[in-house]
């Protein structure tokens, strides 16, 4: 349904996306993670055929947004990070401006209105001013303003940006029972939404996609790069030189000590069991092991791995991407 | 088909916003006030003059006295400067706000081209300028009901042809400055200082002027003004108000456009 290949979009002389490349199927979630400023907004924009990528091409179910852009605008229904509403506009008075300039004919205008109404549970507030509206209820007109004209495609910026967890819980809810009927992609920075309504994630980090696969796969995946807790009794910094004597460990960080007890998290070379190595090693120098263990890494963790580790390890970019806040 | 109906949208949402906010209605009553008193000023100063005349009338006649000449004329160059001050108004907010609010992005991602957008907010404020425009008319139908020889209706409709226009060209330049900025009043000032220059171009209109001077006078949009109230259509004006109008909106829509590029 979407085809995204080796898409690049510079502003000036700033790179906000490096050459990605990546496909959605019809009917699947794809969630797009990355940090502020990684360029999610940016690609999100060129999809949905606003913004002209500066190389590279990107097709939405079949018409490339370059070429034919009205045509993918058709197809695609979109919801920035602030969804583009009008205060002083009521909901249906708004509804019927968005079905008209996306051109739902006039006979069936009133029934796709209250069907997006009623998909996105806005039928209390039809008859309010946008401007007074909680956060919620506009993340949720946003959203119906975007499924009006069943588009196959649906994009959406952090839709629960700023909600509170019951509202989120339902904007999930609400999401999970869009896929199927629509392909979706959105971007988060807030992990468990992931793993909870996407199929499939893209991580991407200043531009350049650093990681895709499912959630599952990626905790299992990672989870071989090894990280480990380990307890020793003993000095922070001599137990911490120490574990990093062991070949194969990539980084220990001790935690504050208490009473006496210093807590290593130790990250690993994938692949490679350093544990019997480690607790020789802090043997051997008259310290006590107390605990070695392994920890899996979370979602949260692979996502840190994947977008501090590599930047922190590449040499001193020349410049930072901007921020999405500054195009916004 | 698709494009008009999208064009309609648009200048159906900014009526919308005109009506039920009160910029149509403070719009309106200013300019039908405005009207009214300098209406009123020219029909009296009208009245001391057809005095006079009276009075020279026992010494063997006056010079010919006209409504259209002395009354409606003055009465339409006035509400020129009107438009010049109002224009702004109307216009200022239409891209800067959508800018300013992130509503424009719900605008560029619906199907529909930069070009109706533009078109669609144009139109939207000249239709109602033109409504304001008729609001002023009503003045002048008193003149028939009263006036024992009615004055001409021609150079009426002529005038308000002009003033529609001569305003539209503001209109349309101020469309384009609107899209420059997310803040309307900086839209606001610019698009005034804006106006103000092309009007002052006008006064370059001197009869010992050299052929410079001239062509900058041709550009100033009061020149095109004068045949017209007076009641004379010629092809040349039109054309050239058009054209003016034609430019505003291509510059509005280069600056749309040129904005998704680097946006």
């Amino acid at each position: 349904m979407i085809e995204v290949e080796n898409l690049t979009k510079r502003y000036g002389r700033t790179t906000a996306v490096d050459g990605i490349s990546f496909r959605v199927r019809k009917g699947e979630i794809l969630g797009f993670l990355g940090p502020n400023g990684a360029g999610k907004t940016t690609t999100m924009r060129i999809l949905t055929g606003y913004l002209p990528p500066t190389e590279g091409t990107a097709r939405v179910a079949g018409y490339d947004v370059f070429e034919a852009p009205i045509e993918v605008k058709k197809r695609v229904g979109y919801i920035p990070e602030t969804p583009p509403l009008y205060p002083d506009m009521e909901v249906d008075e708004f509804l019927d401006f968005c079905a008209k300039i996306k051109g739902i004919p006039g006979p069936s205008r009133k029934g796709k209105i209250d069907e997006a109404v009623d998909k996105t549970r806005v039928g209390d507030v039809r008859g309010r001013l946008i401007g007074r509206l909680s956060k919620g209820y506009r993340q949720r007109v946003g959203l119906a303003q975007a499924i009006l004209n069943n588009p196959d495609v649906l994009i959406l910026d952090e839709p629960t940006a700023g909600l509170d967890p019951k509202q989120i819980i339902e904007t999930r809810e609400l999401i999970k029972g869009l896929g199927g009927d629509h392909t979706i992609v959105l971007s988060t920075h807030i992990l468990p939404e992931v793993s909870m309504t996407c199929g499939r994630v893209v991580i991407i980090n200043k531009g350049k996609v650093v990681a895709e696969d499912t959630p599952e796969n990626l905790t299992r995946r990672l989870r071989g790069a090894g990280a480990l807790r380990v307890d020793v009794r003993g000095e922070a910094t001599a137990a911490a030189e120490a574990v990093r004597s062991v070949p194969g460990v990539v980084s220990a960080r001790p935690r504050p000590e208490s009473a006496g007890v210093t807590t290593l998290e130790v990250e690993a070379e994938p692949g490679r069991d350093v544990r019997p190595d480690i607790a020789r090693a802090v043997v051997s120098r008259g310290l006590d092991l107390l605990a070695l263990h392994q920890v899996g890494m979370s979602l949260e963790e692979i996502f840190l791995h994947l977008t501090t580790t590599d930047a922190a390890r590449a040499e001193a970019p020349p410049a930072a991407p901007r921020s999405e806040e500054v195009t916004a | 088909m698709t494009s008009l109906r999208n064009v309609a949208a648009i200048v159906e949402k900014e009526w919308r916003h005109y009506f039920g906010s009160p910029i149509a209605y403070v719009s309106l009553t200013v300019w039908a006030l405005l009207f009214g008193i300098f209406f009123y000023f020219a029909f009296s100063f009208f009245l001391r003059e057809s005095m006079m005349a009276a009075q020279q009338m026992e010494f063997g006649g006056g010079p010919k006295m006209s409504l259209n000449e002395l009354l409606i004329r003055p009465v339409m160059h006035n509400m020129a400067v009107v438009a010049l001050f109002l224009a702004p108004m109307l216009t200022m907010r239409l891209f800067a706000e959508e800018k300013r609010q992130g509503t424009i992005e719900l605008l560029a991602t619906a199907p529909l081209t930069d070009l109706q957008i533009v078109l669609g907010k144009f139109l939207a404020a000249a239709g109602l300028y033109g409504l304001m425009i008729l609001a002023g008319l009503v003045d002048l139908a008193l003149i028939w009901h009263y006036a024992s020889t009615p004055p001409e209706w021609k150079p009426v409709l002529t005038g308000a042809l002009a003033l529609l226009l001569f305003g539209s060209c503001f209109l349309a330049l101020g469309v384009f400055v609107s899209t420059l900025t997310r803040n309307q009043i900086v839209a606001g000032i610019l698009s005034f200082c804006l106006f103000l220059g092309v009007w002052t171009l006008g006064w370059a209109d001197d009869p010992g002027a050299g052929p410079v001077m001239k062509a900058i006078a041709y550009l100033g949009v009061t020149t095109h003004m004068e045949d017209m109230v007076k009641g004379v259509v010629d092809l040349k004006d039109v054309v050239f108000y058009l054209s003016f109008i034609a430019f505003g909106l291509f510059l509005a829509h280069q600056s749309v456009q040129s904005q998704r590029w680097r946006a």
